[in-house]
């Protein structure tokens, strides 16, 4: 049986190297969608090895209604980024200042 | 070490390098496709955890359908990728840094945790003979998460809605219905009414 130690690990990997991706590509905004696509991913993982650890099937249908959540979001969040695309003819972070934050 | 334990570790050494590829890759298209290498080691890995429902529909949901969405705006998007990438050696020190110290961070309790931990918890039952992992959880999504269930339906329409309607312009010459001139049209305004009297046929 693989240890749960593995899979907690596993997925602060993977969390880690989602947020480190957002700090190295933080212009480029389909970059940071995959990024929040893969720290949707290592979170699954922790719910899915309790799951399987605590023999508690709660877990998975938490995954279940994350991935419907992860799944609306990237089409909402890839619509937006073309209508920004197609106003600025770009899709870089930077020049994303109209509203002076 | 068992055969699923060695499975488990090639795939998951196979999903940190192919991680690694989606943040570090040049070219925005071989970042989309290794985040579907990415994807598809989870597949394998959720098998491994035996949640063998939830790895088909990664595979087929996140693969098939989000993937491709990724891959077809990227191709879709004439992205300026030198002017995207410049600032990417400035901030590597920070990023990794955090990354390291995340790991760190998880790491340490990961492995308190392990020392002080009560032994194995009772078997799972999802081990027992015929039994079905999606037949289970249908029966938990009908019954105990059906409202749940149903408000991630209608999310899921509310997000097909705002897709199009944020896509979507208007087109010059483009011929739609104004209902509400429609309705608001009266017989008088369409049709003259000539009194003239009537003629007999000579």
């Amino acid at each position: 049986m693989i240890p749960l130690e593995s899979v907690l690990l596993l997925a602060g990997i993977l969390f880690a190297l989602s947020v480190a991706g957002i700090f190295l590509n933080r212009k480029n905004a389909i970059l940071l969608l995959m990024c929040i696509e893969l720290m949707l991913l290592a979170v699954n993982f922790n719910f899915l090895a309790f799951a399987r650890q605590l023999g508690d099937l709660d877990g998975q249908i938490f995954v279940f209604f994350i991935m419907t959540v992860a799944a609306a979001e990237a089409a909402i969040g890839l619509a937006i980024l073309v209508l920004v695309f197609r106003k600025h003819n770009s899709i870089n972070v930077e020049e994303l200042d109209a509203m002076k934050g | 070490m068992s055969i699923p334990e060695i499975l488990f570790y090639a795939f998951a050494a196979v999903l940190v390098v192919a991680a690694v590829g989606v943040i570090t890759a040049r070219n925005p298209v071989h970042a989309v496709l290794f985040l579907v290498l990415t994807f598809f080691n989870s597949t394998v890995l959720w098998l491994l955890l035996q949640a063998e429902f939830l790895a088909i529909v990664l595979a087929l949901v996140y693969v098939g359908a989000v993937m491709v969405l990724f891959l077809f705006v990227v191709m879709m998007l004439d992205v300026n990728i030198a002017q995207v990438r410049e600032g990417f050696t400035r901030y590597a020190p920070l990023g990794i840094l955090i990354a390291v110290l995340v790991v760190f961070e998880i790491g340490s309790v990961v492995w308190v945790k392990h020392l002080g931990r009560a032994p194995e918890a009772a078997a799972v039952a999802s081990t027992a003979a015929g039994y079905s992992n999606t037949q289970a959880l249908g029966e938990l999504l009908y019954t105990k998460y059906l409202y749940p269930f149903e408000l991630a339906a209608v999310l899921l329409l509310l997000a097909i809605v705002a897709a199009i309607v944020l896509t979507m312009r208007p087109r010059v010459g483009h011929k739609v219905q104004d209902i509400g001139q429609q309705v608001s049209v009266r017989a008088k305004d369409r049709v003259r009414i000539v009194k003239m009297n009537s003629e007999k046929e000579s």
